[in-house]
């Protein structure tokens, strides 16, 4: 950037205030100083303007000038995002480590897109061909899975003058000239969009599928959908992340971006490390080749921060239109929250609830607003789901970021400092959490898995309400006084949590479970339950029934048959009948 | 009010002193973040960090604190750089203030670098992932909360519980190969000199003093010193781990004296306060020194970190202990309950954690039955905590067997699993079959964490129960 747009009058952490400011307009991007730190305006007051700095400020001082080429903060779309690791905005950390060694410094400009590497495109529509904003004109085979669609920007229409034949380009190289009102553009597989601008679709649908994730609560308890916003609120080390990772290894979404926001440095490491070795269950190609992340790591700008989110809604809203449907993990949106509380309280803004700035809430409705499953501008489907972890200051559930976040999403997996003390794990609670989205996808599960499938899970989510208040009385009086039908229900709970929804993460069995699977170890503890209660009825001890190797043999169904065993899980039910025959007669 | 500009950056006076700040008007080409020289009246220099600059007017930090600073006759000298500090291998077996001027009446060492205090973010695409654990000899660490080498694992306790000697036993019996170099920093934000003499008679009886650097900011010295106390020690570490290819251990006491001196800092400032009087930023500040542990690609050295600091009333909610469980990976908590009964080490084995355990136990890295004897031991004693509330009010008598066997698993994980002595070191593979031999008072239909063969491998029963 050349143009002088003004002068650092004050610094203050990461905020700068400027003087002698000529023709900047609000959310456009700056360089400040010799080192030219990117920046963002946040705020004009006469001839002054208040810049959040996206790296940090040592040595800033007063006069440095600053520059600006009057553009909002965007990002580039093009083949080529898959698989790369950027920073909060858009940097590529493996060039940076290239260009810098192990530590992050200042002042670093890079391109986010290799500019040379050329990809094999495949044009898909002919010249003379009327086109509107986000019409497919082609194609390239970003990875082995992903197509990547070549797209008219959203804000173009006209004819197509002319289109390469198949070959291969780099990514700024002319593949079309499209003839607009405006005169002749010329296209590449190259193009920008403002992060804090929701890219356009042309109508928002309602959710029918699910976004199965292989963690049996989370499907079997609290579905979500594909185009859902689920919230996973829970204190330090009660499992966020690992429900996020989770969800990044085994969703059934076609793409994912990850975004680490404000979080530890060895998380994101960790995924780097693991995922090129693991391979997705429904593609047989490894994770990464899905993959986008973002790398924000606590000990980065807080500027950088906030921005983060955006990035990665806006390169999600990217694949969506191209017709994919894209899952987007936010570890932490309280970070994210927290540095937007620290910018406007440098900005010397009025602050709301615990330091909070007022416009907290709008802020979390438009991000969770970009989320969903739209018709896309060329007619196809696609969808974003955005699931969203939030870190309560103490656990509690009542404070600002949480209590917002419940407004705008329709599924909330509250996960309990108890069941994570005691390492059950997903400690999602099936008491506290909930998901609207169930209703949307229950056709889903009964036309593709059971029929049987909704009435079950009603059924067991009636036993841990029972079980709930059981255990109340149990507190007050121990359970020697519970009649055996009531006795019965305890024990199946018991089976239900510590043989279906606990599930170990690092286990490589139990770490993912098909629907199908889901469904037969939901069928088998149901009809446990069933035939116990038959036997019971029938005179016999619920503590007799309990030590029946049937019940040890449900215990491990999760371990015991994996995916490819299932037609012997089939078997299950059949054969908990048979050890119950003859009980209590 | 007049200043003089003695020489090009040397300015005498100041506009306002407060608390730990002062406020320098008619200056210019300040920069921000920059080290500040202060003269006194009696002619002793201090340092300072500028806060903020503006046009004309600079709000500086100084360090060493204000005591004894003058309006009129304080000279202050820009330095235009960050506040740097000198390091090298001879940092060793030194004697620091929080700022890095030795204060153990030796020569200044010799230093090899300077090094910006306040360090810079690792590349989480440089960062290599902790993957060798650390034997403290502790049964409930090595079992239940493994330490990994490049981890950080704060203690979190209370006033007057066992932490400094639960850090102090880890330091002495951790190991390291024969091949490698290890080395310790100690940094003292606040405390007493009695806990710092405790440490360093510790490092002295195992031998090691030579190969451990001390950064003292002790309750005596100004609050202010305190902010700049970790950021001293992690610099000298980094150096080390990462220049020297050390294996390097970091205790940092007490950090709720470096957050109140946050605190405090932030007050006089005006800042708007997040909770509890804390700035917002205390998440972020704290992650900018939690954040410098770990270990780098390529690069044979590493930064463990132990910080210890107290929880405000035992409060675990406590934003200091909150924020810090929110970046560290884990927490050993200790438990004033178990300590008042006399149990060493009062560790709390349900609320503590170690994130990193999880990539290195089990079959390749400890031994094969480690994560799911972990998991069974966690949810034995968690039932344990919920029938000895039962009891409480039912009373024993009416408690089922085998509740009872609850009964008698927790006075046993507590005695014989839980504690041991202070200067006891237990293999891993002793703690693991102790683990084993107090499960074996459950049929092993009862551990439905652990595999079925694996239960068959490692599950032997009590006499007792064989005469059944
Ligand atoms: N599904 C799971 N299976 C096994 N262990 C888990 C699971 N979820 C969480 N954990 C354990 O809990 C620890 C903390 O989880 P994490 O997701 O990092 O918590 P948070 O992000 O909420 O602070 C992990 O390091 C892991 O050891
Ligand atoms: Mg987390």
């Amino acid at each position: 950037m050349q143009k002088v747009a003004g002068k650092v009058y004050r610094v203050v952490g990461p905020v700068v205030e400027l003087e002698e400011v000529t023709f900047l307009r609000m959310l456009d991007v700056v360089e400040v100083g010799e080192l030219k730190l990117v920046g963002e305006v946040m705020q004009l007051k006469g001839d002054h303007a208040y810049v959040q700095v996206y790296e940090d400020t040592t040595s800033l001082k007063a006069g440095d000038l600053v520059y600006s080429e009057g553009q909002p903060l965007m990002v580039a779309l093009g083949p080529g995002l898959l698989g790369t690791i950027y920073d909060g905005i858009q940097r590529p950390e493996e060039l940076i480590e290239k260009q810098q060694g192990y530590y992050i410094g200042r002042g670093v400009h890079l391109d986010a897109l290799d500019l040379k590497k050329k990809w094999h495109f495949k044009p898909v529509k002919t010249a003379g061909t009327e086109v509107k904003g986000g019409e497919i004109i082609g194609e390239v085979q970003e990875t082995f899975l992903i197509k990547h669609r070549v797209m008219i920007p959203p804000d173009q229409a006209g004819k197509i003058k002319k289109i390469v034949p198949e070959g291969d380009y780099t990514v700024q190289d002319k593949i079309a000239e499209l003839e607009t009102e405006t005169g002749t553009k010329d296209i590449t597989m190259l193009q920008y969009w403002p992060v804090r601008v929701g890219r356009p679709y042309k109508t928002k649908e309602g959710i029918t599928e699910p976004l199965l994730t292989g963690q049996r609560v989370i499907d079997t308890l609290f579905p979500i959908g594909k185009g859902s916003c689920v919230a996973v609120p829970g204190g330090f080390g009660t499992g966020k992340t690992v429900v996020q990772h989770q969800l990044a290894k085994w969703s059934d979404a076609e793409i994912v971006v990850y975004i680490g926001c404000g979080e530890r440095g060895n998380e994101m490491t960790d995924i780097l490390i693991h995922f090129p070795k693991l391979i997705d269950p429904h593609t047989g190609r490894p994770l990464m080749e899905r993959t986008i992340f973002i790398a924000n790591t606590s000990n980065m700008p807080v500027a950088a921060r906030e921005a983060s989110i955006y990035t990665g809604i806006t390169l999600a809203e990217y694949y969506r239109d191209m017709g994919y449907n894209v899952a987007l993990m936010a570890d932490s949106t309280s970070r994210w929250a927290e540095a937007l509380r620290e910018l406007s309280g440098r900005l010397e803004e009025m602050p709301m609830e615990e330091g909070f700035p007022a416009y907290l809430p709008s802020r979390l409705a438009a991000f969770y607003e970009r989320a969903g499953h739209v018709k896309t501008l060329a007619g196809n489907e696609g969808s974003i789901s955005i699931i969203a972890a939030v870190s309560p200051p103490g656990g509690d559930f009542s404070e600002p970021v949480t209590a917002h976040t419940r407004r705008f999403v329709r599924a909330f997996w509250a996960l309990d400092r108890d069941l994570a003390n005691s390492r059950h794990y997903p400690s999602i609670s099936w008491l506290d959490s909930y998901s609207e989205y169930l209703i949307d996808i229950e056709d889903w599960w009964s036309k593709n898995i059971s029929e049987d499938w909704l009435e079950l899970r009603y059924t067991m989510m009636d036993l841990l309400q029972k079980e709930q208040r059981l255990q109340q009385v149990v507190k007050l009086v121990g359970p020697d006084v519970l009649p055996q039908a009531q006795r019965l229900v305890l024990e199946i709970c018991s089976v239900f949590k510590n043989g279906f929804l606990q599930q170990a993460a690092f286990d490589p069995i139990d770490t993912y479970t098909s629907a199908k699977k889901q469904f037969l170890m939901l069928k088998s503890i149901v009809t446990l339950y069933k035939a116990s209660e038959e036997a019971v009825k029938k005179g016999s001890n619920v503590s007799d029934i309990r030590e029946m190797p049937i019940y040890q043999q449900v215990l491990r169904m999760k371990t015991d048959y994996p995916e490819d065993k299932l037609a012997d899980l089939e078997k299950m039910p059949d054969k908990i009948k048979a050890a119950l025959q003859g009980m209590g007669i | 009010m007049s200043k003089e500009l003695t020489n090009l950056r040397e300015y005498v006076g100041v506009d306002e002193i407060k608390g730990p700040v002062f406020i320098i008007r008619n200056v210019h080409n300040v920069g921000y973040n920059e080290l500040v020289e202060i003269i006194d009246e009696q002619n002793k220099s201090r340092v300072g960090i500028t806060l903020e600059v503006g046009k004309g007017y600079a709000v500086v930090q100084v360090l060493g604190g204000t005591t004894g600073l003058s309006i009129s006759k304080s000279k202050v000298r820009f330095q235009e750089k960050p506040l740097l500090m000198g390091v090298s291998e001879e940092l060793l077996g030194r004697v620091f203030d929080g700022l890095g001027n030795p204060i153990d009446n030796m020569p200044r060492p010799a230093y090899k670098e300077w090094a910006d205090v306040n360090g810079a973010a690792i590349n989480p695409t440089a960062r290599d992932y902790p993957n060798n654990i650390i034997e403290t000899g502790i049964t409930v660490i090595d079992v239940m909360n493994t330490l990994v080498r490049g981890q950080k694992l704060p203690i979190f306790s209370g006033s007057g519980l066992s932490h400094d000697m639960i850090a102090a036993q880890i330091a002495r019996q951790a190991k390291v190969k024969d091949d490698e170099q290890f080395a310790v920093v100690f940094a003292a934000m606040g405390v007493k000199y009695d806990t710092a003499r405790f440490f360093i008679k510790s490092f002295e009886e195992s031998g090691v003093l030579e190969r451990v650097a001390i950064f003292l900011s002790l309750a005596d010295s100004p609050s202010i010193e305190r902010i700049q106390t970790p950021r001293s020690a992690l610099t000298c570490a980094e150096y080390l781990a990462f220049k020297k290819n050390m294996h390097v251990l970091v205790i940092m006491t007490d950090m709720s004296n470096y957050c109140e001196a946050l605190r405090e800092l932030s007050t006089v400032r005006g800042e708007i306060p997040a909770r509890k009087g804390y700035p917002g930023y205390l998440y972020s500040d704290l992650a900018s020194l939690y954040e410098r542990a770990g270990m780098i690609k390529g690069v044979k050295g590493s930064i463990t970190q132990l910080p210890i600091l107290t929880m405000p009333n035992d409060d675990i909610t406590h934003p200091i202990p909150d924020l810090t469980g929110y970046i560290t990976e884990g927490q050993i908590v200790c438990d004033r309950d178990l300590h008042s009964r006399g149990i060493y080490p009062a560790i709390a084995a349900l609320p503590s954690l170690s994130r990193l355990m999880k990539d290195n136990i089990g079959e390749g890295h400890t031994r094969e039955d480690h994560p799911s004897l972990a998991s069974q031991l966690f949810a034995c004693y968690a039932q344990v905590k919920d029938i000895r509330a039962l009891a409480s009010i039912i009373g024993e008598e009416e408690l089922s067997p085998l509740d009872h066997e609850y009964l008698n698993f927790g006075e046993e994980f507590e005695r014989k699993f839980l504690s041991q002595g202070y200067n006891e070191r237990r293999t891993l593979e002793q703690s693991l079959d102790l683990g084993w031999s107090i499960l074996n008072i459950f049929p092993p239909e009862e551990l439905v964490r652990i595999k079925a063969d694996m239960v068959k491998k490692y599950y032997k029963p009590r006499p007792e129960q064989e005469e059944k």
